[in-house]
């Protein structure tokens, strides 16, 4: 199938005084797997609306292939959208759901007929075709639903929350099937969804809104390990967020931070910093590692803390472990692997005295926001 | 064991449909197979006598008259009230659009037909307007005949037909018009393909709604009509108080309300079949 490269350039949405989208520019390659992430109301929807075409910009253009797509309605654009409720015709049975499109266009019945095998096919749901919409579970509805879409050959497909309705399990499943639909389609996907996890697992590129802005676009990994804000860093997985100072630069990738609760350490200037600036530094829990009372042998280039184990969490496969340092608003953060459980050195028990540290180069700086 | 209030709790409603709806039809089914009395009643004798009257050219050219003023009537208010339960149902004051529909139910019926005698009259508003903007030399009598029997019909009973579409459509989920439109379908086919299909009982409901109280129609075309336009209510009428053959009337009633059943019935089983 082909596929069409989509521009977003400098557009805003307000509805009344309420600014859904501001000023918004990004490029969408090729036949990516782009993902619009964000907490409800971030403006993601309004954006896959104008994208679709059900929705006018305030300002701004959307360009396919470098055309102006404004001007046409959804029905004219080469798109087709995953809608969050499905939107399955209930009055009709699963291979006239699919062939929908091509009836509109009055596609010969022996050429419907084989298209809509082919893509129940794709779907694995080739069998289900006499069904109707209410006979079919929520996993098997999705699946319709991407064939439908798909029929029309579009260049774009957007997938508006398209798994939020199913349960855990058969979302990692879906997810993977959209994936490996995805490699075989071959055309872009755009996809909607507030769950950082679906994101990051299946996206070439992620872009993070909040409040109608964008806020950082970047590979999974990128958005992950290096947040670009306090926003970023607290929505994509669990950090610990330490403010505080620049208060000495040593080298071009070393500076000294200072904390006002957990005093001084180093860290590793993964940024351009101002000397004496304001930072805040980040540090994911599983980069951080605990141990009881004062372990000996500790790395080279690791900050040392000292606490107490204010609660834990046991989920199985790790335990989650809050250390409260003297002094600190908060308990930081530290997850602990079980990667042999009965082997680990000591136990670590509640009102434990603990060390936790991490290496220099994992924390990362973002801007005070 | 608890106790089974059941009877109790239908019994009011069943004493009311035997005592008010079951007796009398018994009653009118069965003097309609009697001999007709001197000065009206029935003479308790078995005859077939008001069924064969009933085969007079005049009867059945009052029964077809019926059938075309209902179901005109019928098809200009299903299509007149669709368009329009949809903008109330889209709309962001419906509330206040549903009550302007229910306003005109607080005058009496008899008097709203009043009123379009008023308008449609040879001396009426409509005369007097057309007159006055030169339009027309001189009066014309808009009524006494099958079309201002039609348009009062509809006036009052298209309510009937707005409110089991608006309700219907209110509840239609209108992402699926965005999903047809996603697909290719302009607006007009995506509501024609999809929303349709979808509010099929809603329209059941309307067509009920809407033909029964006007195949039975008595007052409308007392009023508004003329004596060629009679429909089988006019009929009834007559036979009962001026002619008094009341075994005519009550074959008559007999097959008004067979047909309007046999329809309903029909209708409801065919849409039932197709609602799988």
């Amino acid at each position: 199938m082909k596929s069409s490269q989509v521009t977003i350039e400098n557009v805003s949405k307000r509805f009344g005084d309420f600014v859904a989208l501001n000023n918004t520019s990004l490029t969408i390659s090729k036949g990516g797997f782009y993902s619009l992430l964000g907490p409800s109301g971030c403006g993601k929807t309004t954006l896959l609306r104008i994208i679709g075409g059900f929705e006018m910009p305030s300002e701004g253009a959307v360009y396919f292939d470098g055309v102006n797509v404004l001007p046409l309605p959804p029905n004219k654009r080469h798109v087709n959208t995953i809608f969050q409720s499905y939107a399955l015709f209930p009055h009709l049975t699963v291979f006239e759901n699919v062939a929908f499109p091509l009836r509109l266009k009055k596609v010969a019945n022996a050429e419907i007929k084989r298209a809509v095998e082919e893509n129940l096919a794709l779907v694995k749901m080739e069998t289900e075709s006499k069904k109707y919409p209410r006979q079919l579970s929520g996993g098997q509805k999705q699946r319709i639903a991407i064939a439908r879409a798909l029929i029309n050959q579009p260049q774009v497909l957007l997938l508006d929350e398209p798994l939020s309705a199913l349960d855990a399990k058969l979302r990692q499943h879906m997810l993977l099937e959209l994936d490996a639909i995805h490699d075989k389609v071959g055309i872009t996907f755009i996809y909607v969804t507030h769950d950082q996890a679906e994101a990051l697992s299946v996206s070439d590129q992620v872009c993070v809104l909040n409040k109608g802005q964008i806020q950082q676009i970047g590979t999974p990994a990128e958005i992950y390990e290096s947040p670009a804000n306090e926003f970023v860093a607290r929505f994509i997985g669990e950090t610990n967020y330490i403010r505080g100072k620049v208060v000495a630069v040593t080298d071009a990738e070393n500076a000294v931070f200072e904390s006002p609760e957990y005093g001084k350490f180093n860290i590793w200037l993964d940024k351009k910093v101002q000397l004496g600036s304001s930072v805040a530094l980040t540090v994911r829990p599983e980069k951080i590692r605990i141990a009881p009372g004062k372990p000996s042998n500790l790395p080279p280039d690791v900050n040392v803390l000292r606490g107490t184990v204010e609660d834990m969490i046991y989920t199985g496969f790790q335990t989650k472990y809050f250390v409260r340092v003297n002094g600190a608003k908060e308990p930081l953060i530290v997850f602990r692997q079980h990667v042999q459980y009965f082997m680990d050195e000591k136990p670590i028990n509640w009102k434990d005295e603990v060390s936790v540290w991490w290496d220099t180069k994992d924390s990362f700086m973002v801007e005070v926001n | 064991m608890r106790k089974n209030y059941g009877p109790i709790y239908v019994a009011p409603i069943a004493f009311w449909l035997i005592a008010f709806l079951s007796v009398p039809l018994l009653i009118t089914l069965s003097y309609s197979f009697m001999e007709k009395g001197l000065y009206g009643g029935v003479e308790l004798k078995f005859s077939l006598a008001a069924y064969k009257s009933l085969l007079n050219t005049a009867v059945l050219k009052v029964l077809l008259n019926t059938i075309v003023i209902a179901v005109a009537s019928t098809a200009i208010m299903v299509a007149l009230a669709l368009p329009t339960a949809y903008y109330i149902a889209r709309s962001p004051v419906k509330n206040l659009l549903l009550m302007l529909i229910i306003i005109p139910f607080w005058t009496n019926f008899l008097i709203r037909i009043y009123a379009w005698i008023a308008i449609l009259g040879s001396n009426g508003l409509l005369n007097s307007f057309l007159i006055s903007t030169g339009l027309l030399d001189e009066h014309i009598q808009f009524l006494y005949n099958r079309y201002a029997i039609i348009l009062v019909i509809i006036y009052t009973t298209i309510p009937f037909a707005i409110f089991p579409l608006y309700s219907t459509i209110e509840k239609f989920d209108f992402s699926l018009i965005e999903a047809a439109m996603d697909l290719g379908a302009s607006k007009f086919r995506a509501l024609w393909l999809v929303m349709i299909p979808n509010i099929r009982s809603g329209i059941t409901t309307a067509i009920l709604f809407t033909f029964i109280p006007t195949f039975g129609n008595f007052a409308v075309p007392q009023l508004v009509g003329g004596t060629d336009s009679w429909m089988l209510g006019n009929l009834i009428v007559r036979e009962l108080n001026i002619t008094r053959n009341w075994p005519l009337a009550s074959s008559i009633s007999v097959v008004l309300t067979s047909v309007t059943m046999i329809g309903v019935l029909f209708f409801m089983r065919s849409q039932s079949k197709k609602e799988l």
